[in-house]
C-alpha cells in the first residue's frame, strides 16, 4: 500500500478559482486528492456524506470561500466548527475579502487561518504552493476517526 | 516603535517555551524574518497566562498577534494554557501555532479539539528546527492575514493598558 493522500475540500464557487486551484496543487509535495464544492449546501451535504455524498471521504483540510451561494462560508465554517465530529477538521478561509470584520470573526468562529486571495494568477499560484508547503509538509494534521 | 525600513507595525510573538536552548535557537531563527518582529518569551504557562491577561509585572504586556506554545510546560500544562486562550472571548481570536516535541496523536487530536490553529512537531535536528521556524515565518508572518485585535492603525511606541 503507497502512502496514503491527502484529502483536500475545495469550498468554492468560482469556476476559475478552481481550475487555477487544481492547477496549483498538480506540483503538490505530496500525492493529494481535491474534492470541489461549489455552494455552502454541496459543502455540508459532503462534510455529512448526505445524498449523493454518501461515500465521500473525509477531508483533512479544507478551503473555504467565504461568499458562496446557497449557504455562506461564514455560516459552513460556524458549523464544522461547532460539530463534535468536524470540528478537528484545519479550515482556511480563502477568500476574496480583506475586511478586518470577516478576518476578526473568522478567526473567533475557530478558521485556521485566513488568507486573501491575491487578484493576480502568480500570486494565486503562490498562495496555493504556500499552503501545500505549510499545510502539507510543516504541519501536522489530525488523523481520521474510524468510525 | 517604527523602524527606518518598515511602515508596517511590528507583529509580536508570544513564544510559550521553557527549554532556554530552543528559545535562543527560535529566536536565531526569527532574526532573518521576512517582517518586523518582536518576540516575547513566557517560560511556563502560567507567565503566558499572566502576559496574556497583562497582569501584575505583565501589566504593559502588548496583545500578541501569534502565540507559539509547546505543550510541556512547568506549572501550567500548555493543554491547559491553549484550552483557556481558545474559551477566552478577548483571546480566542489569536491564532496559537502549537510547536513541541510531543508527535503523539492524542497530543495532536486533543490540540486541534482545543482549537489550536495548527500543529508542528519540532525537528530534533537543528536545521530542521530553523526549517520549521522559517515555515512559520513563511506562512504566518506573510501569506496568512493575521486579525487585527486591538490595534487600529500604525504603532507607535504603543504602551496603553487594556
Amino acid at each position: 500500500m503507497g502512502p496514503k493522500s491527502i484529502r483536500i475540500l475545495l469550498v468554492e464557487d468560482n469556476a476559475g478559482d478552481v481550475r487555477l486551484t487544481q492547477e496549483a496543487f498538480k506540483d503538490a509535495k505530496v500525492h493529494l486528492d481535491l474534492y470541489i464544492a461549489s455552494d455552502g449546501v454541496e459543502a455540508m451535504d459532503f462534510l455529512h456524506r448526505r445524498g449523493p455524498h454518501a461515500e465521500s471521504p473525509r477531508p483533512d483540510l479544507i478551503l473555504l470561500d467565504l461568499n458562496l451561494p446557497r449557504k455562506d462560508g461564514r455560516e459552513v465554517l460556524m458549523e464544522i466548527k461547532t460539530d463534535p465530529w468536524l470540528k478537528t477538521i484545519p479550515v482556511v478561509v480563502l477568500t476574496t475579502s480583506g475586511s478586518e470584520e470577516d478576518i476578526e470573526r473568522s478567526y473567533e468562529l475557530y478558521a485556521n487561518c485566513y488568507i486573501s486571495k491575491p487578484v493576480d494568477m502568480e500570486g494565486f499560484l503562490s498562495v496555493v504552493r504556500n499552503i501545500d508547503d505549510f499545510w502539507l509538509s510543516a504541519v501536522k494534521l489530525p488523523r481520521e476517526k474510524q468510525r | 516603535m517604527q523602524t527606518a525600513n518598515s511602515n508596517a507595525p511590528a507583529i509580536r510573538i508570544l513564544l510559550v517555551e521553557d527549554n532556554p536552548g530552543d528559545v535562543r535557537l527560535t529566536q536565531e531563527a526569527f532574526r532573518d524574518a521576512k517582517v518586523h518582529l518582536e518576540m516575547h518569551v513566557a517560560v511556563d504557562g502560567v507567565e503566558a497566562m499572566e502576559f496574556l491577561f497583562q497582569e501584575g509585572k505583565y501589566a504593559k504586556a502588548p496583545r500578541p498577534d501569534l502565540i507559539l506554545l509547546d505543550l510541556n510546560l512547568p506549572r501550567k500544562d500548555g493543554r491547559e494554557v491553549l484550552k483557556e486562550i481558545k474559551e477566552h472571548p478577548n483571546l480566542k481570536a489569536i491564532p496559537v501555532v502549537i510547536l513541541t516535541t510531543s508527535a503523539s496523536d492524542l497530543d495532536i487530536e486533543g490540540s486541534y479539539l482545543l482549537h489550536a490553529n495548527c500543529y508542528i512537531s519540532k525537528p530534533v535536528d537543528l536545521e530542521g528546527f530553523l526549517t520549521v521556524v522559517r515555515s512559520i515565518d513563511d506562512f504566518w508572518l506573510s501569506v496568512v492575514r493575521l486579525p487585527a485585535g486591538e490595534r487600529h492603525g500604525p504603532q507607535v511606541n504603543s504602551n496603553s493598558a487594556g
